[in-house]
């Protein structure tokens, strides 16, 4: 049975309205759209580490989250690690999958379409002989990655793809994972 | 010199302009820095033709008199075509007259040219909005063995050296520069960023018949939904050949070209490719779907769908499982890059503040705001969805004549 109200608006939790005033101040002050965003990390032991995320920069000032977050990373036991906690390329994965997820509800909000529940699976290939160094033929990376989307929404599936594969083209993660990017590493 | 008004540019725009200044008894010339139709003339492809009909270069005072109206013009034909409308608007016309400076003066303007100089009250710049080609910085970084040129310099695959050529672009032009490249026998890789994709026929008509009849090339700018995007949209990837067939990606992978992703970064002769191309085509995919659910919801609704073959949809876009996400350009035999990478304006003599940061015009769907008797001409989207069409321009030039003689008084 279609569970549509017309009456009611559709909500999924994004103030789009807010987003879209961003769009337009940011595009007539182009260096307050300029962020940079920050972690900082401590080794515990072995493979095990904690990263603690507080601050950033954004809107010409130093902000803050509300409280500091910390993410733990190690490797599993076949590692011959402690197995702590996730390892950090699963960790990345985590970041992916949050943010299309992001991405799907603020692009539905904005095509007023209602999301009732949005789930997803992340599998990504890796051949380990890269980072063992058996192999310099093999990249230390992913192979690959493909994401499976459940989405229950009063839309067609083809709307429903649409939103999707418009979560992917505003993504940062996406574009961070499927780009490259210069990485400066220093001893200071 | 004194004139009311001067046109920039004798192409499409700039004599439609002048054959509806003509009609409103305005005062004016027409400046020209080559020849008419200069960039159809000396800056396109052998190969090229109109991505319209024949019939579909209506111009204010000229429809199409030939006998093939669902014929595309090759470049000499659209030339001529250019030629006689300039013959029949016969305007006060200036050639080999390139414009050195467009200033402010007094409550009007000062256009100074290599002929001279006019004082004006009016200026209208219709030189167009393909005058320089457009290529991304990283193509610095590309190994110098490897040439390079863009599509104003591209001429036909034989002028290539023998060996592989990568494509950057796949927009119309890309698309019709990597399919006779291929067919010529050398192998063509295509980077693919965002495209738009359309087949030429759809239930047996053109797709610009299609975009006539609905009335899609007639949405006005001040309808559509996201105006900026709409401006930024590639052309369809289409082609004018003779027997209509499509330049889509599947029909590029069925002769051969290796589809790989958006040119994102080049490090130490070797390419990178971005792992998105798979988003990309399906983005383009569902995109021509929706366009394609518009044609068959309009033909329902105005009782043509029995006149018209059934509805179907183009086979999805096929993309390997793995496509590659970098090339080393020499070891891949790679000897020529053609940057399809898109065209901008030329507004190096315009000395008035209206560009924006990314230096575009600031306009109002043509009428320059921030510059009374200022008009621009022929970019896209400008007032309507035809706008950058030759059939879009006769409606531009009468609306933006009209406000420009309010303007006058």
């Amino acid at each position: 049975m279609a569970t549509t109200q017309p009456d009611k608006p559709v909500d999924n939790g994004v103030n789009v309205e807010a987003l879209f005033g961003a769009q337009a101040a940011l595009a007539a002050t182009p260096e307050a759209a300029r962020f940079k965003w920050r972690s900082t990390v401590e080794w515990i032991n072995g493979t095990h580490s904690r990263s603690t995320i507080e601050g950033f920069y954004g809107l010409g000032a130093e902000q803050k989250h509300k409280k500091p977050f910390t993410f733990e990373a190690d490797h599993p036991e076949i590692f011959a690690a402690q197995d702590a906690a996730a390892t950090p390329v699963e960790i990345v994965l985590a970041g992916l999958a949050s943010c299309l997820t992001a991405g799907v509800a603020a692009v539905a909000q904005a095509r007023k379409i209602q999301l009732r529940s949005v789930s997803a699976t992340l599998e990504a290939g890796m051949d380990i002989r890269g980072i063992l160094g058996v192999d310099e033929d093999v990249r230390n990376g992913f192979d690959g990655i493909k994401v499976t989307y459940k989405i229950d929404a009063d839309a067609s599936p083809a709307d429903i793809k649409a939103i999707v594969a418009q979560s992917q083209k505003r993504s940062a993660v996406y574009d961070i994972i499927t780009n490259p990017t210069n990485v400066t590493v220093e001893v200071a | 010199m004194r004139t009311t008004v001067v046109v920039i540019g004798a192409g499409q725009a700039g004599l439609a302009m002048s054959w509806w200044l003509a009609e409103r008894s305005i005062d004016h010339v027409v400046l020209e820095r080559g020849e008419v139709a200069n960039t159809w003339r000396s800056e396109r492809w052998d190969s090229l033709t109109l991505l319209t009909p024949n019939w579909q270069s209506r111009l204010p005072g000229q429809g199409y008199e030939g006998d093939d109206p669902d014929g595309f013009r090759t470049m000499t034909e659209t030339v001529e075509f250019i030629e006689r409308y300039a013959t029949l608007v016969a305007p006060p016309l200036r050639t080999h007259c390139p414009v050195v400076s467009v200033r402010r003066a007094g409550d009007g303007y000062q256009v100074a040219t290599q002929q001279g100089t006019w004082q004006c009250r009016a200026v209208v710049l219709a030189a167009g909005a393909f005058n320089m080609a457009q290529v991304p910085a990283l193509s610095a970084e590309i190994p110098p063995d490897i040439a390079q040129l863009t599509t104003a310099r591209y001429r036909n695959p034989e002028s290539l050296e023998p060996g592989g050529v990568m494509v950057v672009g796949a927009a119309a032009s890309g698309a019709q520069i990597a399919e006779e490249i291929q067919r010529s026998g050398r192998p063509v890789t295509l980077a693919v960023g965002e495209h738009v994709r359309a087949p030429r026929m759809y239930r047996g008509r053109d797709v610009q018949w299609w975009m006539d009849a609905t009335g899609l090339n007639d949405e006005r700018y001040d309808q559509v939904e996201n105006l900026r995007r709409a401006r930024a949209l590639s052309s369809f990837q289409i082609a004018g050949h003779v027997d209509r067939r499509n330049i889509d990606l599947n029909a590029l992978t069925a002769l051969g070209v290796a589809l790989v992703g958006r040119l994102a970064a080049v490090r130490e002769g070797k390419v990178q490719f971005s792992g998105s191309l798979r988003n990309l085509c399906e983005l383009a995919d569902l995109k021509q779907n929706r366009l394609l659910n518009t044609f068959d919801e309009w033909a329902a609704a105005h009782g043509v769908g029995d006149e018209v073959d059934p509805p179907h949809r183009p086979e999805p876009t096929r993309v390997v499982a793995s496509p590659p996400l970098g090339l080393d350009l020499r070891r891949a035999g790679i000897r020529t890059i053609v940057w399809a990478t898109g065209f901008r304006p030329d507004y190096s003599w315009l000395d008035i503040a209206v560009l924006d940061p990314k230096g575009n015009i600031r306009h109002d769907g043509g009428v320059v705001t921030e510059a009374p008797g200022l008009y621009v001409m022929g970019l896209p989207f400008l007032r309507r969805r035809k706008s950058s069409l030759i059939d879009g321009v006769g409606d531009d030039a009468r609306d933006l004549s009209a406000h420009l003689a309010s303007h006058l008084g």
